[in-house]
């Protein structure tokens, strides 16, 4: 991807930038720069979601919660680049990989829990008549 | 780990890390940190797909409109934020070697988290005082191990904090106290992304039910 960038960050390690390195939190590094970026864009981020649900200015739940859910992931980006220093290539890129792995099993958990949980009804097996009228009576629960 | 490493090469150019561990030592101490926070991360994903499960099931019982107090999670929320930038400057100072500032900031950062605790606990005991215990419905007890568990690692975060402020303290800002508060950061800063997606998921969509 960045070759150049990445054979000038195992340079400098190799030549026993050492202390440096073991400061930069296995990323880039800290900068008071970076945390107020940082903390600024998360305030603005927080204050803005809580900001139209609690002056309910869109008026539409539905859009109104898009809307929130798009600002939450934008402030997750936000806190692993300057507060965490997540990048591509930290520790030669496996805390990345690391990352994509978990994102991955976590849009699994969460989505493929929804859809098994909410189509509970469409996705079990067809069941015979005497499981029926067993059953149905109880099916409506909610 | 020697071919592994040769093999992702073409990918991004893999350090000797691996390769170097007398040179290194701390090294892979904050990749396998990360891969624990990772870990923590699916523990967390499994919870919040239970709420998302369970969080209409009021059984006749209240719901998070009825329940939740915003201003009291944006006083939470500022909370959780102001440890994250107290402790980055913690950070920043032991970058520059000075120990009692970043004592101070890591003592800010502990207040802070202390207040957060603080605060949801008082929300806990008003939630039960009216009735909204955990037994009461499966939103609810789906809720209290969510944002309990979330609570739990805040308060285990501070008592982590405060023993390496002992050890600051003792020590110095040696090599391995640094690699230490390097870990808390992480563990900090990770639960406050946790709790972007509680404040959302929860109380935020919550309300807006």
């Amino acid at each position: 991807m960045s070759a150049s960038a990445n054979s000038h960050t195992s340079g400098a390690h190799g030549a026993g930038h050492g202390h440096d390195h073991g400061h930069a939190g296995g990323g880039s590094h800290a900068t008071f720069r970076g945390y107020m970026t940082g903390f600024v864009l998360s305030v603005i981020l927080t204050a803005i979601p809580f900001w139209l649900v609690m002056a309910d200015v869109l008026g539409d739940n539905r859009t109104t919660s898009l809307v929130i859910m798009a600002f939450a992931v934008v402030q997750i980006i936000v806190h692993m680049i300057y507060f965490l220093h997540m990048d591509t290539k930290s520790e030669g890129g496996w805390t990345f990989l690391a990352l994509i792995f978990t994102l991955t099993l976590v849009v699994i958990t969460l989505i493929a829990s929804l859809w098994v949980m909410y189509h509970l009804n469409a996705n079990m097996m067809p069941m015979s008549g005497h499981d029926m009228q067993h059953h149905m009576p109880a099916a409506p629960s909610r | 780990m020697a071919t592994l490493a040769s093999k992702t090469q073409g990918l991004a150019e893999t350090p000797s890390f691996h390769l170097e561990e007398d040179h290194h030592p701390e090294g892979s101490t904050m990749l396998g940190f990360w891969i624990y926070l990772m870990s923590d991360c699916l523990i967390f994903a499994v919870l919040f797909a239970t709420y998302a499960v369970l969080g209409r099931n009021y059984a006749a019982g209240p719901s998070p409109k009825d329940l939740f107090e915003l201003p009291l999670v944006a006083l939470n929320t500022s909370m959780l934020l102001l440890s994250s930038i107290t402790y980055g400057f913690a950070m920043l100072e032991m970058q520059r070697d000075r120990q009692a500032a970043t004592l101070g900031w890591l003592a800010v950062t502990g207040l802070f988290g202390l207040g957060f605790v603080g605060i949801e606990l008082y929300e806990f005991a008003h939630l039960i005082h009216e009735g909204a215990t955990p037994q009461r419905s499966g939103f609810l007890s789906a809720f209290f191990t969510l944002v309990g568990t979330h609570g739990l690692h805040v308060s285990l975060g501070i008592i982590w904090l405060v023993v390496l402020m002992i050890q600051v303290r003792q020590r110095g800002l040696i090599a391995e106290n640094q690699r230490r508060l390097m870990c808390l950061s992480m563990f900090w800063h990770f639960l406050d992304v946790i709790w972007i997606g509680v404040f959302t998921f929860v109380y935020l969509m919550g309300v807006l039910q």
